[in-house]
C-alpha cells in the first residue's frame, strides 16, 4: 500500500451515461489522489466498463464534470494521452509483431514526451525484464500464452511510463499463479514509480489485495466507497454464531456477535460447546451492498446513505 | 501530424512490410496474384490483337501492372476493416500521435508491398512478353508518376471503404464490384471494343486510368492506336487519378477521425462476439 499524496488526478463528478432512454451511469462521483490504487468493483453490467472508457477519453459522456490529471479527457492533446496508460479488457492486435520490437516501436511514440521527472518511454529490454518476459522477447505476439499475452498487454500499457494507469478487468482467465504474479507487478509500480491505478473488477479478492481504496460500482452509481476495513465497518454485516448444547447444533446469524456470545454464556454456562464465530467478510458485505441496491431505488438509496455514514 | 508520427509510422511500415515476407499467409498472398497473372500472360503471349499489328500479350502486361496498382485500395481497405476488428487501431488510439502513426505506417506498407509484387510479376513478365519498350529511360519515369500518382488515387479512397465495412464479411462484398470494374476497364481486352456507355462508365474510375498509363509507358507509341481516341490520353489520365487523388486526401481524413474516435475496448469486443457467433 502506498501513502498518496494530496494532488488529485482524477475528479469525476456528477457523471452520467445514457444509451437510447436507458441510463447507465447516474451521477457517478468520485476522487482519486496521486499514488492511489483504486479498485472500481461491482457485478457485471454494473457500468465499470462505461466508466472507464470515459475515463480513458474513448467515449463521450452524456452529462458531469471530469478532470483527469486536470484535463476534460474527451478533449485529451497528444501531451495528455502520453501521461495515460491503457490496458483493455481484451487485445488481439499485432499478433504478427515480435514482443521486444512491439514495445521498442509503442514506446518510440514517447520520446516527444520525456520530461525532468519522467524519462519516456521505458527501455523495451528492461521493460520485457519488468514483466518477466524476457525469455518471450522475440516470439511473435500469437504465439504467447493468455498470461503471457495480459502481461505484455500491461507492459504496452506502462511503456510511456504513465502517470496514471487504467486496468480494465486485468486478470479475467488467469491462473492463481499468473494471478499473483499480476498484483506484485501492480503493486510495484504503484510503490516504485508512484503510478495512480485505477482498475476494475469483479473479484472482491482482488480488489482487498490490490487496492487502497474500493468504490462499489452497482447499476450505475457508486453505492459505497472506502478501504476494505472501512467498508467492512460501515455496513453492519451479520456475523454467524454456531454452538452445540446438549448434543444438538444451533447456528444464529447477529449483528453482534461478541454481546450474543456474552449472553449465551450467561444463560447456558458451561453447557455451552464448540463454539464458533464467524465474522462478517468483505465479501458478505459486497454482497449485502449489491443486493439491496438492487433490490430498489429507495432500497439504494438507504444503501448509499448508510455507506457513506 | 508531427514529425514523431511520421518516424515511427515509416518504421512501422516497414516492420509490416518486413513481416509479410517471413511468413507463411502473407507470402502466399505477395505470391498468388502475380503468378497467377504470369500463367495468364503465357496463354496469351501469342495471340494477335485483330488487326492492330500487336500481340494481345504484349498490350496486357502493362494493364496487369495498373490493375494491380489499383487493387492496393482493396488492400488498404481490407486491412483496416480487419485492424479494426482485431484492435490495432485502438490501440493506436491509446498512444500519443497513434492514429497518424498507423496510417503513415499502413501507406508505407501497403505500397512497399505492392511495389514488390509488382516486380514479382513484371520481371519475368518481361522476359516472356516481346514488344515492350523498356529500353528507354522516358519509359521508366512514365510507369514511375503513373504509380505515384496512382498510389495516391487508390490508397486513401481505400482507407475509406476500409473505415465504411465495419467486419470483414461486408468486405468482401467490395470483391464483386472490383471484378466488374476490371471487366469493363480494359485490362483483359481493349476497351475501345466495348459499347460506349460501358466505356463511359470505365472512364469515371482508376482502373482504366491506371491501365492506360501503364501502357503508355511500357508500350511504343504506335500501340496508342488501340486506344480510345488514337492518344495515350496523359493530361486526361493526370485529370481523372489526381481528381480521385484530392476527393479521397479530402474525405479520408474526415472519415478516419470519426472512425478512430467511436472506437472502444466495447466496440471492438462487440464485433468479436458477433464474428464468433458467425463462426459457430
Amino acid at each position: 500500500m502506498t501513502a498518496a499524496s494530496e494532488e488529485v488526478v482524477l475528479d469525476v463528478d456528477g457523471l452520467r451515461m445514457r444509451y437510447g432512454t436507458a441510463d447507465v451511469l447516474h451521477d457517478v462521483t468520485f476522487r482519486a489522489r496521486h499514488g492511489e490504487v483504486l479498485a472500481l468493483l461491482g457485478p457485471n453490467g454494473a457500468g465499470k466498463t462505461t466508466t472507464i472508457e470515459i475515463l480513458e477519453g474513448f467515449r463521450m459522456r452524456s452529462a458531469g464534470r471530469v478532470e483527469v490529471l486536470g484535463t476534460d479527457p474527451a478533449h485529451g492533446t497528444e501531451r495528455w494521452r502520453a501521461r495515460v496508460g491503457v490496458v483493455l479488457q481484451s487485445w488481439r492486435d499485432h499478433g504478427k509483431w515480435r514482443v521486444r520490437e512491439l514495445l521498442a516501436h509503442l514506446g518510440s511514440y514517447y520520446a516527444g514526451h520525456s520530461t525532468e521527472l519522467v524519462r519516456r518511454p521505458w527501455d523495451a529490454g528492461e521493460l520485457v525484464a519488468a514483466v518477466g518476459l524476457t525469455e518471450h522477447a522475440d516470439k511473435r505476439v500469437r504465439t504467447l500464452s493468455g498470461g503471457q499475452r495480459r502481461r505484455l498487454d500491461v507492459a504496452i500499457g506502462i511503456v510511456g511510463r504513465p502517470d496514471l494507469l487504467f486496468l480494465d478487468e486485468p486478470t479475467v482467465g488467469f491462473d492463481p499463479e499468473a494471478r499473483r504474479e499480476f498484483h506484485d507487478l501492480v503493486r510495484g509500480l504503484a510503490a516504485e514509480h508512484r503510478t495512480t491505478v485505477l482498475l476494475t473488477t469483479h473479484d472482491l479478492d482482488e480488489a482487498e489485495r490490490l487496492a487502497d481504496r474500493i468504490m462499489i460500482l452497482n447499476g450505475g452509481r457508486i453505492v459505497a466507497d472506502g478501504t476494505a476495513a472501512e467498508l467492512g465497518r460501515r455496513i453492519a454485516g451479520r456475523d454467524e454464531v454456531r454452538w452445540t448444547r446438549g448434543g444438538e447444533r444451533f447456528t444464529r446469524s447477529t449483528a453482534e456477535s461478541t454481546r450474543f456470545v456474552f449472553e449465551l454464556f450467561r444463560e447456558y454456562g458451561e453447557s455451552i460447546s464448540e463454539l464458533e464465530v464467524r465474522r462478517s467478510s468483505l465479501e458478505d458485505t459486497y454482497l449485502a451492498l449489491v443486493h439491496r441496491a438492487e433490490s430498489g431505488p429507495r432500497a439504494a438509496a438507504d444503501g448509499s446513505r448508510e455507506a457513506a455514514r | 501530424m508531427t514529425l514523431v508520427a511520421l518516424r515511427a509510422g515509416w518504421s512501422r511500415g516497414l516492420i509490416e512490410l518486413r513481416q509479410s515476407f517471413t511468413n507463411g499467409g502473407d507470402l502466399w498472398n505477395h505470391f498468388f496474384w502475380p503468378v497467377s497473372m504470369l500463367v495468364v500472360m503465357f496463354f496469351l503471349r501469342d495471340l494477335s490483337f485483330g488487326h492492330s499489328g500487336f500481340l494481345l500479350g504484349t498490350l496486357v502486361l502493362p494493364s496487369i501492372v495498373g490493375m494491380n496498382v489499383a487493387v492496393g485500395m482493396v488492400s488498404m481497405s481490407q486491412q483496416l476493416t480487419a485492424e479494426r476488428e482485431d484492435g490495432t487501431l485502438l490501440r493506436a488510439k491509446a498512444v500519443p500521435d497513434g492514429v497518424p502513426g498507423y496510417l503513415i505506417g499502413k501507406m508505407v506498407s501497403v505500397s512497399g508491398g505492392l511495389v514488390a509484387d509488382l516486380a514479382i510479376f513484371m520481371v519475368p513478365g518481361m522476359l516472356l512478353i516481346d514488344g515492350l519498350a523498356i529500353g528507354d529511360p522516358g519509359s521508366w519515369l512514365t510507369l514511375a508518376w503513373v504509380l505515384v500518382l496512382g498510389l495516391a488515387a487508390s490508397l486513401p479512397i481505400g482507407a475509406v471503404l476500409g473505415s465504411v465495412f465495419s467486419n470483414a464479411r461486408a468486405q468482401g462484398l467490395m470483391m464483386l464490384p472490383t471484378l466488374g470494374m476490371i471487366a469493363i476497364s480494359g485490362i483483359f481486352y481493349p476497351i475501345a471494343s466495348l459499347p460506349g456507355w460501358l466505356q463511359g462508365i470505365a472512364q469515371v474510375f482508376p482502373f482504366y486510368w491506371l491501365g492506360l498509363g501503364m501502357r503508355s509507358a511500357l508500350l511504343p507509341d504506335a500501340a496508342a492506336g488501340v486506344e480510345i481516341g488514337d492518344s495515350w490520353r496523359h493530361l486526361e489520365t493526370v485529370g481523372v487519378l489526381g481528381a480521385w487523388a484530392v476527393l479521397g486526401m479530402a474525405v479520408a481524413p474526415v472519415v478516419l477521425r470519426r472512425m478512430a474516435r467511436r472506437e472502444s475496448g466495447s466496440s471492438v469486443a462487440r464485433r468479436r462476439e458477433k464474428a464468433m457467433q458467425r463462426v459457430g
